[in-house]
């Protein structure tokens, strides 16, 4: 674990890997001092109130880290219902060396839990993708990928909570409604969640 | 209600943006130069936190009814600046585009009442929150009068001719050369036209990394210089994405950010470094 300055009042701390940032944003959110802890792909960013001890704060995160821990479910499982009718379905499943229902298969076989949200809001980076399916996102992005499409790139797997430009190669659609600012949890997928696709 | 009669070059509602919901991809958001905004809050009676209006080169408005607003950011002719100024019913006031700096705010007492979204009123331009960007004929609402007094006095010029941001630097100096990060700090930074709420281009010597593999997406702030891999620095703005796959070389302080957002194209500014937290 590195403990990094991210200006006057934010530290990012490094890990090894997605689920250790996982844990640390679970557990440090409530920490006295500490106003948010902002998950990624291996940090946290942990932004404190003036006159936070960063000692004690720092020493609480090598607690967590040393414990072990057991992936804690963040909330009720989300399954979401899949059209596997994505552009991209049949050049990824041929790139990747497999037939589509392999593919398909293998998508809706794993668990994801939500390592973090970015891009965009309610945006999920879902991790738990079969290696197999790890695939770098398309040359030359989408300027405009719909709402709900289903995608993959790289090592997560994610659902666009609206229509806007994007790289990632799209494997379906999905009806759920995975971001809404009228809603009291406007994000269906937040930190945690954990999620599982569904050919429909 | 106000009557948006000229929009200028943007103008948006703004207070101090969306708090604690970064971790599901919300971009703070707010006022680009907060300070100004809490100046023109406080000199009419708001909270620090009410919306204004974020004016960039230039705006004119028309009030309906008798209003108390006070202007301050980017000084503009056509009203006094830094004071609160009381408006008869069917007043409109034009603020020219200001000689110097980029955005002015316009607080009115009682605040913009657009209805807030994800607990704030602010316009986020890259991720679509909030009211649209204004247009003329746009009405904005005005909310009920704040408890406290309006101030009876004018506040001390901030017009600032200071270019030099502090920075700390970090998380990802680590991965420039040391030259880098001397660059850093010894060079002028030219803005670039491509600038706007989400960031700042800069142009000025390539700073060069040290170590050259992708980055994980970390998560970003409004402040951070982060370094693409042309080199050229981008200072992140109030609506920039909550995530970034480039390295953070330094993040400049709060003070710095106010003037960054009155930074024009072809502006040139440097950075001072100061010591940061962590270990």
């Amino acid at each position: 674990m590195r403990v990094l300055p991210y200006g006057k009042r934010a530290v990012l701390i490094e890990v090894d890997d997605s689920a250790t940032a996982l844990q640390l944003h679970i557990d440090l959110r409530d920490e006295p001092g500490v106003i948010d802890c902002v998950p990624a792909a291996r940090t946290v960013l942990v932004r404190y109130e003036e006159r936070t001890d960063l000692a004690r704060l720092a020493a609480r995160a090598a607690e967590v880290l040393a414990q072990e821990h057991t992936p804690m479910p963040v909330g009720e499982p989300v399954t979401l219902n899949v059209r596997y009718d994505g552009a991209d379905l049949a050049s990824t499943a041929e790139e990747l060396g497999m037939g589509v229902d392999d593919l398909v298969e293998r998508h809706t076989a794993a668990e994801y839990v939500v390592g973090f949200c970015g891009f965009s809001p309610g945006f999920a980076y879902l991790t738990g993708l079969d290696p197999r399916l790890h695939i770098p996102r398309l040359a030359s992005p989408r300027t405009s990928v719909p709402a709900g499409s289903v995608a993959i790139a790289g090592e997560y797997t994610g659902v666009y909570p609206r229509r806007s430009p994007g790289g990632w190669r799209l494997l379906g659609t999905t009806d759920a409604i995975v971001w809404d600012v009228t809603r009291a949890d406007p994000a269906l997928l937040t930190p945690g969640t954990v999620v599982r696709f569904r050919a429909a | 209600m106000i009557e948006i009669v000229a929009a200028g070059a943007l103008a948006t509602v703004q207070d101090l943006g969306r708090i604690r919901l970064a971790q599901v991809g919300v971009p703070r958001s707010g006022a680009f130069d907060r300070r100004a905004l809490r100046l023109a809050n406080r000199l009419v009676g708001n909270p620090d936190d009410a919306a204004s209006i974020e004016a960039t080169l230039g705006i004119a408005l028309r009030f309906d009814s008798a209003a108390t607003i006070a202007c301050t950011g980017a000084r503009c002719d056509g009203v006094d600046w830094n004071t609160a100024v009381t408006l008869a019913a069917g007043t409109t006031i034009t603020l020219r585009p200001p000689r110097t700096g980029l955005r002015s705010y316009v607080a009115v007492r009682g605040g913009i009442d657009v209805p807030p979204v994800l607990g704030s009123r602010s316009t986020d331009v890259l991720s679509d929150l909030g009211h649209a960007p204004l247009r003329a004929g746009d009405r904005l609402p005005v909310g009920p009068e704040p408890p406290a007094p309006v101030l009876g006095e004018t506040a001390r010029p901030t017009d600032r001719l200071v270019s030099a941001l502090s920075v700390t630097f970090g998380p990802r100096d680590d991965w420039f050369t040391s030259a880098a990060l001397d660059v850093l700090t010894s060079a002028t930074w030219t803005v670039r036209a491509e600038s706007n709420r989400v960031g700042l281009r800069l142009d000025g010597p390539a700073l060069e990394r040290r170590i050259t593999t992708e980055l994980a997406s970390e998560p970003t702030l409004p402040g951070a210089l982060q370094v693409p891999p042309d080199g050229r620095p981008i200072l992140l703005g109030p609506d920039a994405p909550v995530t970034g796959g480039y390295p953070v070389i330094a993040v400049v302080d709060d003070a710095g950010f106010d003037v960054a957002a009155q930074l024009r194209p072809g502006d040139e500014i440097s950075f001072t470094s100061t010591a940061g937290a962590g270990s």
